[in-house]
């Protein structure tokens, strides 16, 4: 059995220069990215990497390390986003492994119809990432209620949550009004949009609530009045926050929105 | 076809250090989902969702896993 295996990371219309640029890359676990060519155009950017760095369970078990996931995730971007600099590239899941080159030449021969199909359907589009936060801090506070000597103090607290409530409210139907406005230059400018689960946690460390985690593939020509246009969907709101990220390749629009588990995938 | 060359930042891609939140959005959701011949593929990355909520996530039922799909939760307070 080989000590090595085959980590590929997107599908792509191979030619001399695209491999030749790519010998300059480095790929997951320092590996160096090399083409597998189907030889009727098609091929897979890959790398020759350690087995025992990518069998099942030693995948398992890193997985679990942050440390290691988040430089597997970053090296596997940098490959897919230096194909995308130089033409269209279908990025494939993270951690997608075959025993070698020969098995995931058999993977891009079975699915070259549909591999052919999303690559012309992506060509000349990027990924723009959208997302709004609530940051009712960003909103200026409404003055406190003057003392009243007639309320109780417990009342007085009472009447107080109120008011923040009533802020927060505020800050959030803002937040709606600039989805609105988000959502309409995504139909004036995008091809396509999908939906990521909000953001939550440990690993979301930009200020306020996100509310709105979304991404759109456009034609390059228009990511700038797209973007402009976003941007110009939380102005004048206050405690709203937008957040552009791009241009991605398009990783969001890669799976049909009738293959994606729900967390990807067109919008309702 | 190249990307384009303005940025939503000003700074130039080859600067721009992505959040990890936002790489692992598009990789563990996004990228096309082949099967491989180690098996981590769909049924797989639930696991590594399980395995992400410890790191990703801290554990409460207050706050649901990024990446769990959206369920109840229980024995919340009211706060309204």
């Amino acid at each position: 059995m080989s000590d090595l295996m085959t980590y590929v990371y997107g599908v792509t219309r191979a030619d001399e220069a695209l491999a030749e640029r790519l010998t300059a890359l480095e790929g997951v676990v320092d590996a160096p990215v090399h083409l597998i060519s189907d030889g009727n155009g098609l091929a897979l950017v890959a790398s020759s990497v350690r087995a025992e760095d990518f069998r099942e369970e030693a995948l398992r078990r890193r997985l679990e390390d942050l440390d290691w996931l988040s430089a597997v995730a970053r090296a596997h971007h940098g490959v897919v986003e230096a194909v995308a600099a130089y033409t269209t590239v279908l990025p494939l899941r993270l951690a997608t492994v075959y025993l070698d080159d020969a098995r995931a030449r058999e993977v891009l021969d079975a699915g070259r119809e549909l591999f052919t199909d999303r690559l012309a359907r992506l060509a000349g589009h990027v990924e723009w990432g959208v997302k709004l936060y609530v940051d009712p801090s960003a909103a200026p506070e409404p003055p406190p209620a003057p003392a009243d000597a007639e309320l109780t103090p417990g009342r007085s607290y009472l009447r107080g949550r109120r008011q923040q409530q009533r802020h927060r409210d505020t800050a959030h139907q803002a937040a709606q009004r600039a989805a609105e406005g988000v959502e309409a230059a995504g139909r004036a400018f995008a091809s396509e949009r999908a939906r990521h689960r909000v953001q939550q946690g440990t690993l979301a460390e930009a200020a306020g609530e996100n509310v709105v985690n979304d991404a759109y593939l456009v034609p390059v020509e228009q990511g700038e009045a797209f973007c402009a246009e976003v941007r110009r969907a939380a102005d004048g709101l206050a405690g709203v926050r937008v957040e552009i990220t791009g241009p991605w390749a398009p990783y969001s629009f890669a799976m049909g929105p009738e293959e994606t588990g729900g967390a990807a995938g067109a919008g309702p | 076809m190249t990307t384009p060359g303005h940025r939503a930042e000003t700074e130039p891609l080859a600067q721009r250090q992505v959040a990890l939140i936002d790489l692992l959005d598009r990789l563990l959701s996004g990228g096309v989902v082949l099967t491989g011949d180690v098996v981590l593929s769909i049924a797989g990355i639930d696991l590594v969702r399980v395995s992400l909520r410890a790191l990703i996530v801290s554990i409460s039922s207050e706050v649901p896993s990024p990446f769990a799909e959206p369920r109840r939760i229980e024995g919340r307070d009211d706060d309204g």
